[in-house]
């Protein structure tokens, strides 16, 4: 049971950043940028989490939701402009975002919204009012995860059956035929995509911080982006998919911090494993094709 | 003054290393036509094969097990993304995680949690005689450790290699018109292959250079992003071997500035200085207007070069 609790408490985060890696990996964007999204987001809530008036309440809750969404779609609009801008290649551009947004981070919770006793890196804890409401009492399993499932089947929805889903598919197949077949704005289209990807990415670290730890520390993100990527390839980019590769994972990141307490197995292993799981995909995926080719 | 700012340039020199050998690799990698982001994975590949290979063979053997290290995380690399031609920028990204957590996962295997217990060799600083007195430069460029002399004698052989032979004319036919140099005779994956490994054995050295000559001892994750650096370094370069050195320097300063800036005491959060780097590559990519000069078949995967 609690590892059930803790399994789907893990699942949540990387679910929520493996439908922002698919949504955008569908437009052709390579964000892999959602570590820092995901950063950017949590640090928005939590800064609207200690700086709320408890008269406001549970309004409190949505507000830092709110936040870390658009703090996230800032995070990711940046990558977006250097993109359609400057032609920067987004895959160096969030990288180097995801080294700033912990960088700034750190400095945050070391200085400006370092708890008033400046002893330990990190916020105070947010008000009561901007913590997510327990799924089953007595667990640490929030709502958070009900939150997710919901943002992944709406994403399944407007991919799969609404125009901006479709334009996002087009761009992303082939950019060439979406502009002159579809008469489609590739690059708003894409700048769009990517924008509400870092948004999702940052509504992920702002449950995180409402649901799990209650206040910002460096390190809030163990590298949840970088196994986005393996969620959302593994489920072959679709949203329903990302649920179950999501609970996945979640289950391998428990499995490994467990092993880790009691049989010194590293939790780097974990990462390990993400990659063989993209390699396997790619690989899998490249040899069929290659074989269907030849057999045509 | 005057030792305080050969001191800033010697720090320049010391720290644009690494990321030049990096950055040198790359450009012969990208030259072919194939962008591997998994160089960061080669980077930390390589300072753990140097430690150990340091630990047994002292520092020469850590240089060559540290270049071997970066040279196989890149065959992982050009086996998924030259041969099978899956897509560059997901395998280059799964390979760097691949490696990163191997990395982190063998090192606690062989030296156990607390790790730092190693007495690493490191490589002293050798000062070239006369040249190391030139006033200002002479002890920033001439009075570091060999392997920044070794970059010296690579970038020209690396030039002329790209620029004046049959294989280098191979290689930047790759990389701007795969289906013409096929049609001329060139044997399109092999460069390609080479050229992916070439590129992951200078990584190799560079993370081996991490360790040998500036850090002595292996952290987790020590290449903190000088791969993707590095790859930003090619493109500021414009796809040139002695470009991407001028471009390393400029890096080599940003993060010799923060040890300049710690030495003369400032008010300024250090978090600013460490991020500076990766600001710096932001605006740079974008002050260079991306991909101008970029050769013409750069991470097109779906060109057949069979």
């Amino acid at each position: 049971m609690a590892f059930l609790v803790d399994m789907l408490v893990h699942a949540t985060p990387l679910m929520i950043a493996g439908l922002a890696v698919a949504i955008a990996f569908r437009a052709g964007i390579w964000n892999i940028g959602a570590d820092g999204q995901f950063i950017a987001g949590a640090t928005a809530a939590a800064w609207i989490g200690v700086s709320a008036s408890t008269s406001i309440g549970w309004l409190a809750l949505p507000l830092a939701l709110l936040a870390g969404a658009i703090a996230g779609g800032i995070w990711a609009a940046i990558a977006a402009w250097l993109r359609s801008r400057f032609g920067v290649l987004e895959v160096i551009s969030t990288i180097m975002l995801n080294f700033i947004a912990t960088y700034g981070a750190s400095y945050l919770v070391r200085g400006p919204l370092q708890e008033p006793t400046h002893v330990f890196p990190q916020t105070s804890s947010i008000v009561d009012g901007a913590h997510m409401p327990l799924l089953i009492a007595g667990t640490r399993l929030h709502w958070g995860f009900v939150l997710a499932l919901l943002l992944a089947i709406v994403a399944w929805w407007v991919m799969k059956y609404s125009a901006s889903g479709f334009r996002i598919r087009a761009s992303g197949m082939s950019p060439f035929a979406a502009r002159s077949a579809g008469l489609i704005n590739v690059p708003r289209v894409t700048s769009g995509a990517f924008i509400v990807s870092g948004a999702i990415a940052g509504i992920a670290g702002a449950i995180e911080v409402c649901g799990v730890t209650f206040a910002l520390y460096e390190n809030i993100s163990p590298g949840y982006g970088y196994t986005a990527i393996a969620v959302a390839l593994l489920a072959g980019l679709n949203p329903l998919g990302v649920i179950g590769t999501g609970i996945l994972f979640g289950a391998l990141e428990t499995a490994a911090s467990t092993m880790q307490r009691s049989a010194g197995i590293p939790a780097t292993t974990a990462s390990v494993i993400e990659a063989i799981v993209i390699l396997a995909v790619i690989g899998i995926a490249q040899f069929r094709s290659r074989r269907s080719v030849s057999a045509t | 003054m005057t030792s305080g700012t050969e001191a800033f340039l010697e720090g320049v020199v010391r720290t644009a290393t690494p990321l030049a050998l990096a950055a040198l690799g790359e450009t012969v990698t990208e030259r072919s036509g194939i962008i591997n982001i998994g160089l960061e994975g080669s980077i930390i590949a390589g300072a753990l094969g140097s430690v150990i290979g340091a630990a047994h063979g002292g520092v020469w053997a850590g240089f060559a097990l540290g270049a071997i290290c970066g040279l196989a995380v890149a065959a992982i690399f050009a086996l998924f993304a030259v041969v099978l031609r899956a897509d560059q920028i997901i395998t280059g990204t799964a390979v760097t995680l691949l490696a990163l957590g191997g990395t982190g996962t063998l090192y606690r295997f062989i030296y156990g949690s607390a790790g730092a217990a190693l007495s690493t060799p490191t490589l002293n600083t050798t000062a070239i005689p006369f040249l190391s007195r030139i006033p200002i430069v002479g002890s920033a460029l001439f009075a570091q450790p060999s392997i920044t002399y070794i970059l010296y004698c690579l970038i020209p052989i690396v030039s002329w290699w790209i620029y004046r032979t049959h294989a280098g004319l191979a290689l930047r036919a790759m990389g701007e018109n795969p289906a013409a140099a096929i049609a001329a005779g060139v044997r399109g994956k092999r460069v390609q292959f080479s050229a992916v490994l070439f590129g992951g054995a200078l990584g190799g050295v560079s993370g081996a250079t991490l360790v040998l000559a500036q850090a002595g001892t292996f952290v987790e994750g020590m290449s903190a992003g000088r791969g993707f650096i590095a790859i930003a370094i090619v493109v500021l370069g414009r796809w040139n071997p002695i470009g991407a050195v001028f471009a390393a320097l400029i890096f080599g300063a940003a993060s010799a500035l923060q040890f300049y800036f710690q030495a003369i005491g400032t008010d300024l959060p250090y978090q600013l200085f460490l991020a500076f780097p990766y600001v710096l590559t932001l605006v740079a990519l974008a002050a260079t207007r991306g991909r101008i000069s970029a050769p013409a078949a750069l991470g097109r995967q779906d060109l057949e070069v069979e």
